[in-house]
């Protein structure tokens, strides 16, 4: 037991120069990186900027396209999760890996029972063991009860006690508040400093900054699969953290002449968002958006952005209670499907672009339709105008710059992450008749050319009058489009800057930067 | 995606290495696979009767395989052809016989094969609306069915339309009957082959251009890849849930069209024989391609006819291993091509 514990202070694991590729897509990118044993290390990034790849290499889910990684000082190369537990590392998933139907200690013993196939089950021994654990380290909780009738609190509970039962001594925990009370986070808290007292490594990855200045010793950033910067948790602030996690430092030279805004178009009032889990993601949210101008909404992901546009293009799930107004041009847009909301005049890039907009089976001029395919333009008899088709995909490859070799035949899944965001930019923006468009995370994984090129056309979208609402976890973005920035935070717009203040602003980034982080933290 | 060339080679690697298997199969039976399989082109393809004969299987085969094609099409396994197929010829048969006997044929046929389509689409429609308003899946629900289309035929049959003394219903109208290929042109002497064929091969061609070359197509199949994407771009997906199982169950009850007023002209206990199972087989290895379902359909047509020409060599069942091993192999095959 003691070879697995290491000296606190020594180095528990060791990352070393680790790159992970998916195809041609790099999730971790030369990443190096020291956890101290007997520490609690935070690892903190947006979605997807690469926190999960790596935790997985860790645990040995993953292996590194290049690069090593060291256990209390020793290579290893692991083939499956099998390996790292063996070494002693465990991990708790965000969500559990728990089986409803058994009881706590059926769950805790579970592929680790010690004992041969048919043999028998000492469960009052197994027990006492795991009443045990659960003192030493104030976990309260009955070993015979059934897992399924927990509350969350308490089966992140038994994920902790399966570690301890099977000795692990480097901790992985991914996102392990996101679904905890705050009066279950303040416990569980108490169980990690617990649990680093007695010498256990700690790993959490969350995007949750409060909780990783009240716990961590140790705090790394991720972002776009790079380590941004490795800092005693003592000697950092909030806003620092958050430019840190969402910033991005290529220079945007869009050239964003002043606006001359007219009528309002959208116009939010009190808007507010009830998830059947009786989460109040969107609260009150009052803002409105006149034609030609950019609102921009600053905000660290989370924080009620994908509710507010999921219940903006008429998608909100089942059950979910949406209060408050929301007016285009006075026409209540709450109510409507997403093709009635299209055919209001709204266009809508949305933030998950494989996911929700296209089809990566379909070739780029069937894509180039996906959503606008009900418009009489592109008819024929019962199909679509092959001619009309390709004239419009000529005009929008050219004028998008999207690289590609046969439109009516190459499928979408061909194309590089930045040309089929511009491909999608162009559907959406060619819309006819647009009053407001709706822009999520518009340049995500996008490449730097790529990002120029939409820039530039949301640009001329504002000056051709349209309405223009931009939803980006990019900081720098926000600041060189909008118009307006709101900066949202826990579902309300908390602060609002005007468009004099904006427009001044801009001119020394780095302090509007700084400014807005204080109002999204 | 799916390259070119693996599209054909991979089906037809398929096919091989199965009957690389089942010559293996038939060698443990202590017969001479070269043999059999020789017996079994003579007794097919190279006889008029024999080719009329896989004919007749392909006409219901590729109805059978596209009643499964389309809802796969838009995401969801029919697996309930035979029960459509057996819906669609009852009340085929039933209707047929209920026309007036002056009734001419441009009439008593559509009216006949719309009485077999509605059947068998409504018994579609049935999973279709247990999916989306119970959330039932279409799986289990279509095997559901098809007990229950079975139990509802026979009951129908035994003690309401069936002649006395015997399990079959009244025959059809003579104008509602489908003249076969032998009588009308002397091909395929003496064979059940019929015009029924044209009706299948149309049915394909159809099909192939409402799911490529129509909007409905495009909707249909952008929600079966990529559902959520499909409700963003504002496509009705219920509508596609309700409309390709009505139209897979219409396919499958059009079959009744080649088995009934093609061939029986009356129906008749266990007429089906299975043919809607043998349907997802056809369209697994058409990858649900409308067009390719012909093909499909034809070596299956062919495996079905073949056996029971040698059935007095080897048992018949050899043939129904061919069969199911295809498509395991072909599947196989298109899981380990993926990444």
């Amino acid at each position: 037991m003691s070879t697995k514990h290491p000296a606190r202070g020594a180095t528990a694991v060791r990352l070393s120069a680790i790159t992970k590729k998916f195809g041609s897509f790099e999730a971790n990118s030369n990443i190096s990186l020291d956890i101290m044993g007997g520490s609690i290390h935070a690892l903190v990034g947006e979605n997807g900027a690469g926190k999960s790849t790596l935790t997985k290499i860790i645990y040995g889910i993953y292996r590194p396209t290049e690069g090593d990684l060291e256990i209390r000082g020793k290579r290893v190369r692991f083939d499956s999760p099998r390996d790292a537990i063996r070494l002693g590392i465990g991990m708790v998933h965000q969500h559990f890996m728990l089986i409803p139907e058994l009881s706590v200690a059926e769950n805790i013993m579970l592929g680790h029972e010690e004992r041969p196939l048919f043999g028998r089950l000492n469960m009052s021994q197994i027990n006492e063991r795991i009443r045990r654990d659960a003192e030493a380290y104030g976990l309260g909780i009955e070993p015979e009860a059934t897992v399924g009738n927990l509350s969350v609190g308490l089966q992140q509970r038994v994920e902790i006690l399966k570690l301890l039962f099977r000795d692990t001594s480097i901790m992985l925990f991914d996102e392990p508040t996101a679904l905890l009370t705050p009066q279950e986070t303040e416990e569980f808290f108490s169980t990690l400093r617990k649990l680093s007292r007695k010498g256990k490594t700690i790993l959490l990855i969350t995007h949750k900054l409060d909780e990783v200045l009240a716990i961590a010793d140790t705090i790394s950033v991720m972002r776009k699969g790079a380590l941004t910067g490795t800092m005693a948790a003592a000697t950092v602030t909030k806003p620092e953290l958050a430019r840190m996690m969402v910033g991005r430092s290529v220079l945007l030279r869009v050239n964003n002449p002043p606006a001359n805004p007219g009528e309002i178009v959208l116009d939010l009032r009190n808007l507010s968002y009830r998830t059947p889990g009786n989460e109040e993601s969107v609260r009150n949210l009052s803002l409105n958006i006149r034609a030609g101008e950019i609102y921009g909404i600053a905000g660290v992901e989370g924080n009620g952005q994908s509710e507010l546009l999921q219940a903006l293009w008429g998608l909100s799930a089942a059950g979910t209670i949406i209060r408050g107004e929301a007016l285009l041009q006075g026409e209540p847009m709450r109510g409507k499907s997403p093709r009635e909301i299209a055919a209001m005049g709204v266009s809508f890039v949305p933030e998950d672009r494989l996911r929700h907009a296209v089809i990566r089976e379909f070739p780029l001029t069937e894509n180039l339709i996906f959503g606008r395919h009900h418009e009489s333009a592109f008819h024929r008899r019962i199909g679509f105008d092959g001619a009309a088709l390709g004239n419009f995909a000529g005009r929008v490859i050219a004028d998008y710059d999207i690289k590609c070799d046969n439109p009516a035949t190459q499928p979408l899944s061909s194309l590089s992450g930045g040309n089929q965001q511009k491909l999608v930019t162009a559907r959406e923006l060619t819309r006819p008749a647009i009053k407001l468009l709706i822009l999520a995370q518009p340049t995500r994984g996008v490449d730097i050319g790529s990002i120029e090129t939409i820039h530039r056309k949301i640009i001329e979208a504002r000056l051709e009058g349209m309405a223009i609402l931009l939803v980006s976890s990019e900081l720098d973005e926000i600041v060189a489009l909008s118009t307006r920035i709101g900066c949202i935070y826990r579902g309300e717009i908390r602060h609002e800057f005007s468009r004099d203040e904006t427009e001044q602003k801009r001119l020394s980034e780095q302090d509007f930067l700084k400014e807005i982080g204080l109002h999204i933290t | 995606m799916e390259k070119k060339s693996s599209a054909i080679v991979t089906p037809l690697l398929s096919i091989l290495s199965a009957l690389l298997f089942s010559a293996f199969i038939i060698a443990l039976t202590g017969r001479d696979p070269v043999m059999i399989f020789g017996k079994m082109t003579a007794a097919t393809f190279a006889s008029p009767y024999g080719s009329g004969q896989v004919i007749f299987r392909m006409t219901t085969l590729i109805l059978a395989g596209l009643a499964v094609a389309l809802p796969f099409q838009a995401r969801l396994f029919n697996v309930g052809g035979e029960g459509q197929l057996q819906m669609g010829a009852f009340a085929a048969a039933v209707t047929g016989a209920m026309l007036s006997p002056d009734l001419p044929a441009p009439l008593s046929v559509p009216l006949t094969l719309f009485a077999a389509m509605a059947a068998g689409a409504l018994w579609a429609l049935l999973a279709g609306v247990l999916k989306m308003r119970y959330a039932v899946n279409e799986v289990i629900s279509t095997i559901m069915l098809n007990f229950i289309a079975q139990a509802i035929t026979g009951y129908l049959l035994t003690y309401h339309f069936a002649l006395p003394s015997t399990v079959r219903t009244a025959p059809v109208i003579a104008s509602a009957t489908l003249p076969t290929l032998s009588a009308l042109f002397g091909w395929f002497k003496s064979s059940p082959a019929n015009i029924s064929i044209l009706i299948s091969l149309g049915a394909a061609l159809l099909l192939q251009v409402m799911l490529y070359h129509s909007r409905a197509g495009y909707e249909l199949r952008a929600s079966g890849l990529q559902p959520d994407a499909a409700r963003y771009g504002g496509i009705n997906q219920e509508r596609h849930t309700l409309g390709a199982m009505a139209g897979g169950g219409a396919l499958a009850g059009l079959g009744a069209a080649n088995l009934v007023l093609g061939y029986r002209h009356c129906y008749e206990a266990s007429m089906t024989g299975g043919i809607g199972f043998t349907g997802i087989a056809v369209a697994l290895l058409a990858r649900a391609r409308p067009l390719r379902a012909i093909l499909a359909a034809l070596f299956f047509g062919f495996l079905e006819y073949g056996g029971l020409s040698v059935n007095a060599y080897v048992p018949k069942d050899i043939f129904m291993i061919i069969e199911a091993a295809t498509i395991i192999i072909f599947i196989a095959y298109g899981a380990g091509a993926k990444p």
